[in-house]
Formats: structure tokens, C-alpha cells, sequence
């Protein structure tokens, strides 16, 4: 069994560290993983993804073509990964900032306004976060409490006080779930 | 001990330094970079020798003169810097003293790009640096194994007094993966015999690759030689998945092979009894299983981030027995499974030929050519 998630979206955003988180999650949960992020010449403000690979055996090729989920949490994350979600996967999209309707039929498209969502919790930083609950709410793939686990096992003390915050930007996010595709 | 989420520049770097290392000397360079910036941080934290060279002809020579002393000593580059490093490999080899270099490969020739890429293998494998001579080379595909191979490279290293290289791509320098770090060995306090570590009540040791009389290089070629065959008896390591019954063999090193290894196990639920054999030690190269394989399996398959550099290792092990197909992906760009899931499939249905040149018929497919 193994789940791929690219996240997607502009540097700055917390792509990378949110592939990081579900990465963390899913070590201490004892699965096999890997995240692997885009990188090139960059610029800030540039786009930026990374594809994370949760498996219960020896991971192969650490990139995919066609991926059970992605997060775009822009409007071109969304113009490029729409077409390669595998059928039946999820496709989690930062409503706040692609407001544009997703066409594409037989997978789950959750659209969350998840910028205005974390702005409403009072950090603008929390997108990523509402992001992933989003994911989780709709991807069985691990339990949100893992999430909230690795937050706590992995982010630094002098951080531990946005704990209770990620947890609601988690919260928040996994209540925007949809009836999967049959 | 628990593990760890990693970056593989990063845990090559801190299993070097686990495995007792003196001193590292390097030059930054994309994708390796972060091996010695994680160094500039830890060596001199743990009171150890951390330099940035001038240059990566500077680094390559403060290495020989550490190894000079009997230091365990590395360096790290990708391509271009490593091209520059090429005559001083050569000096420390034929000096015979042990040394580690790691190389992340980036797309070329020239200035290239970034991007991950496998096409430093005859640089590395077949020579680059002049004169007769071999390189110890390892190429892990995960960051355990790339943990696991830095510290042998400098037990292998110093076992055959030679240059060990641990060869990898871009993206498994920059990949994460959970791994077990070693635990951290105390730095070596004693040094061998044959070190330059001063010649107070003793004769002194001479380290030098210089030979005027021809008689005397040619002896130490046959003596380096000599040793080479007890590496290649003893230190070829490899790698198989789902091999028991394959009809058919994948080759592929490092993270061409892992992503073989995706392509085998669609091929294997579509029923076509496909193998994967990794080589792991790509000198010694494992020549010998090839040919034993040959003598049992169809054909093979090399898939390779070059226009096929390890192609022609196994095709002179093969030795036209049986067919070998090529599938590359270069300039930078890994390819997917499915495109190595394609060439299985071509390669079960058939038919093949001893014929021509497998490079060739890729190129023509690669190009629309035929």
C-alpha cells in the first residue's frame, strides 16, 4: 500500500515544511517515506512543491507522474497538478487564493478557503496547516492526531506555543470533507 | 537508536563524522552543498579540522596532505568541482594513501545544471585522473544506505590504501528519509606505520607518487594491480529484487535503480516474471553475476540517468549471449516508472536482437529517428 502527495504552491508558504510534517508523521507511525522537494534555481516568491511517499514497504521511484493527492495552495499549483491527480484522488485546493472553479471529473476536489480561514485564527502562516487537515480529512492515509503528535515531537520547544493553534488550523481544515468518488 | 527523518547530504555528512573523521576539506557546489555546510557547523564544534578551500583543486590537496598524516579525511563536490579534483585523485592513489570523496551528480557536461544526473560514471568508475588506477566506488539509492556506504568507504579506504568514492545523484542529496544514524566513534588517536607524522626516532617515511625509474613505477602499477584483485574478489556488492525466477533483469544503480525497482513490481502485477539487480560497488563492478545471469535469464535492461555509461559494463559481462536493452533519461531529468515499466514490456514481448548497438536503438526511439 503506498500513498503519493505532492504539495504545491509559491516559497513562503509552507510547502515544504508541510510535506515535512506528513513526513515526520508518518516515521514516527513506523511507515517507510520520503520527501523529495523541487529544487533548482529558485527565486523567492517563485513556486515550490515537494512529493512525499508514505509506504508500508521499500519505497522505489521517490517521484510520481500521477498522484493520489496534491495540496495547491496557489492558482498555478492548481493549472498544474489538476490533470495529473490520479483518478478517484484528492485534490485540495487553497480556495483564497484560486478562486477559480476546478473542472475535472472522478476525483475529490475539496476547496477550502484556507488562507481567510488562518487569517480568521489570527496567523496567516496556519494555511499550510488547514491545508493538510483538509488532506487528512479526506485521505485516510494517517490519523490527524499523527499530525499534531509530530508537531509536538519534532518543532522546536521555543515554537511549542503555536501547538494549540496548528491543532485548530488542523481542526479547521479536516471539517471541509467530501463523499469520495465511486 | 530511534530514526531519524534526514536529508542525504546531511546524513552523509554526520555519519562521516560518526565514523571518526579528522578533517574535511570542500568547496560549495549545488546539489551537495549542504554536506559542507552540516560540516562547517559540526567539525569545529566537536574541536575537529573544517576548511573551505579556495578551490576544489585547493580542497582535493589539502585532503592529500591530511591523508599524508594518516587523517581520516574527506571531501565532497559534484561534477564540475570534481573535474577540477581530477589530478589530485590521482596523486593520492598513486601515493596510496585512503581518502573518501563524495560525489553528487548534477546534469553536464560543462557547467550543466542542478538537476539529478548519473553521467560522471565513466569519470568516476573508468578513470578521469591520469595514469593507471582504481577508485573504490559505492552508490547507495536511500539515505540509509548512503549512511551506510560513507562509513564503509573509509574502512574500505584504508583497508586497501586507496581513494574510496561514494557516488550519488542530486535528489538523494536532497531527499529526506527516515534513518538510523551510527553511534559516534571516538577519532582515531594512533596512526598507521606508513603516516608522515613526524620522524623523530625513527627512519623517515617517504609518501610520494613520483617513480623517475621507469622499472620502479611499473613495480608498484603490478603492486597497486595485485591489490585491485583482492578488492575485486572481496568487495562486490549488489543488490537483488525478485530475482529467484526473473526471466527477464533490470540494472540499475542508485536512483535509477529504486526507480526500476517501481517499474519491476508494476511489471510483476502484470505478469511478467522481471527482476531487479542493483549494483551497489560499481568498482569492483559484480561482472561476474552478470555473466552467471546471462547463462540463465532472456535479456536485460540497463536503465541509466546517461546515455549509458554502465551499459557497457554489463554489455562486455554479457558478452553477446544475450540481448541488452538501454533506457536513459539525461540532462538532469530522472525518469518515471512507467516510462521503465514500457521498456519491460518491450523487452517480454519481444522480438530482440544480438545486433547493433542498444544505445543507438534507444537514441532512435528517444528522437523519433526510426
Amino acid at each position: 500500500m503506498q500513498t503519493e502527495i505532492i504539495v504545491a504552491g509559491f516559497g513562503g508558504q509552507g510547502v515544504l515544511f508541510a510535506g515535512q510534517l506528513l513526513s515526520y508523521a508518518a516515521m514516527d507511525e513506523g511507515r517507510e517515506v520520503t520527501w523529495i522537494p523541487s529544487y533548482g534555481p529558485e527565486m523567492r516568491g517563485g513556486t515550490a512543491n515537494c512529493t512525499v511517499i508514505i509506504s508500508d514497504e521499500e519505497i522505489g521511484s521517490p517521484l510520481v507522474k500521477n498522484p493520489q493527492a496534491v495540496i495547491a495552495m496557489n492558482l498555478p499549483s492548481v493549472d498544474k497538478y489538476v490533470s495529473s491527480v490520479r483518478a478517484g484522488g484528492v485534490l485540495v485546493v487553497n480556495a483564497s487564493m484560486a478562486p477559480r472553479e476546478v473542472e475535472r471529473q472522478g476525483i475529490i476536489v475539496v476547496n477550502v478557503p484556507a488562507s481567510e480561514i488562518a487569517e480568521s485564527l489570527g496567523d496567516k502562516r496556519m494555511t499550510n496547516m488547514v491545508l493538510l487537515g483538509a488532506l487528512l480529512g479526506n485521505l485516510p492515509v494517517l490519523p490527524l492526531e499523527s499530525i499534531e503528535k509530530a508537531l509536538k515531537a519534532h518543532l522546536p520547544a521555543r515554537h511549542h506555543r503555536l501547538l494549540p493553534l496548528n491543532s485548530q488550523a488542523l481542526q479547521r481544515g479536516a471539517e471541509y470533507t467530501k463523499q469520495p468518488v465511486v | 537508536m530511534a530514526r531519524e527523518l534526514i536529508k542525504g547530504n546531511e546524513a552523509i555528512a554526520e555519519a562521516a563524522i560518526r565514523a571518526g573523521l579528522h578533517a574535511y576539506f570542500g568547496y560549495p557546489i549545488t546539489p551537495q552543498t549542504e554536506l559542507l555546510e552540516w560540516m562547517s557547523r559540526r567539525m569545529p564544534e566537536l574541536g575537529r579540522a573544517f576548511v573551505q578551500a579556495e578551490s576544489e583543486l585547493g580542497a582535493i590537496n589539502m585532503v592529500y596532505g591530511a591523508a599524508c598524516a594518516g587523517a581520516r579525511v574527506m571531501t565532497s563536490s559534484s561534477g564540475p568541482g570534481v573535474s577540477l579534483m581530477m589530478e589530485g585523485i590521482s596523486y593520492i592513489v598513486g601515493t596510496e594513501v585512503p581518502a573518501v570523496l563524495v560525489d553528487v551528480m548534477r546534469g553536464g557536461p560543462g557547467l550543466g545544471n542542478i538537476s539529478p544526473a548519473q553521467s560522471d560514471y565513466n569519470q568516476i568508475v573508468h578513470g578521469g585522473g591520469h595514469g593507471d588506477y582504481n577508485l573504490i566506488v559505492l552508490a547507495p539509492s536511500s539515505v540509509q544506505e548512503a549512511i551506510d556506504l560513507t562509513v564503509e568507504c573509509f574502512d574500505l579506504a584504508e583497508k586497501y590504501r586507496t581513494m574510496a568514492v561514494l557516488l550519488l545523484d542530486g535528489s538523494l542529496g536532497q531527499m529526506m528519509e527516515p534513518a538510523e544514524l551510527p553511534p559516534m566513534m571516538p577519532v582515531r588517536e594512533t596512526f598507521p606505520a606508513w603516516a608522515a607524522t613526524g620522524a623523530v626516532g625513527r627512519k623517515p617515511n617517504i609518501l610520494s607518487s613520483i617513480h623517475l625509474n621507469p622499472p620502479d613505477q611499473e613495480v608498484t602499477n603490478l603492486h597497486m594491480l595485485q591489490r585491485w584483485q583482492t578488492v575485486e574478489a572481496n568487495e562486490v556488492r549488489v543488490k537483488e529484487y525478485y530475482m529467484e525466477d526473473a526471466r527477464f533483469v533490470v540494472v540499475g544503480y542508485g536512483s535509477a535503480g529504486r526507480v526500476a525497482l517501481s517499474a519491476v513490481r508494476a511489471a510483476r502485477a502484470e505478469g511478467i516474471p522481471v527482476g531487479l539487480l542493483r549494483p551497489i560497488s560499481l568498482n569492483p563492478f559484480p561482472s561476474n553475476m552478470i555473466s552467471k545471469l546471462a547463462d540463465r535469464v532472456e535479456a536485460f535492461l540497463v536503465t541509466e540517468m546517461s546515455t549509458g555509461q554502465m551499459l557497457e559494463d554489463v554489455r562486455l559481462a554479457v558478452a553477446h549471449r544475450r540481448p541488452v536493452e538501454f533506457y536513459g533519461r539525461v540532462g538532469g531529468i530522472v525518469p518515471f516508472p512507467d516510462e521503465i515499466l514500457e521498456e519491460i514490456r518491450r523487452l517480454a514481448k519481444g522480438p530482440l536482437t544480438l545486433e547493433g548497438h542498444p544505445r543507438n536503438r534507444w537514441l532512435a526511439r528517444m528522437t523519433g529517428a526510426n
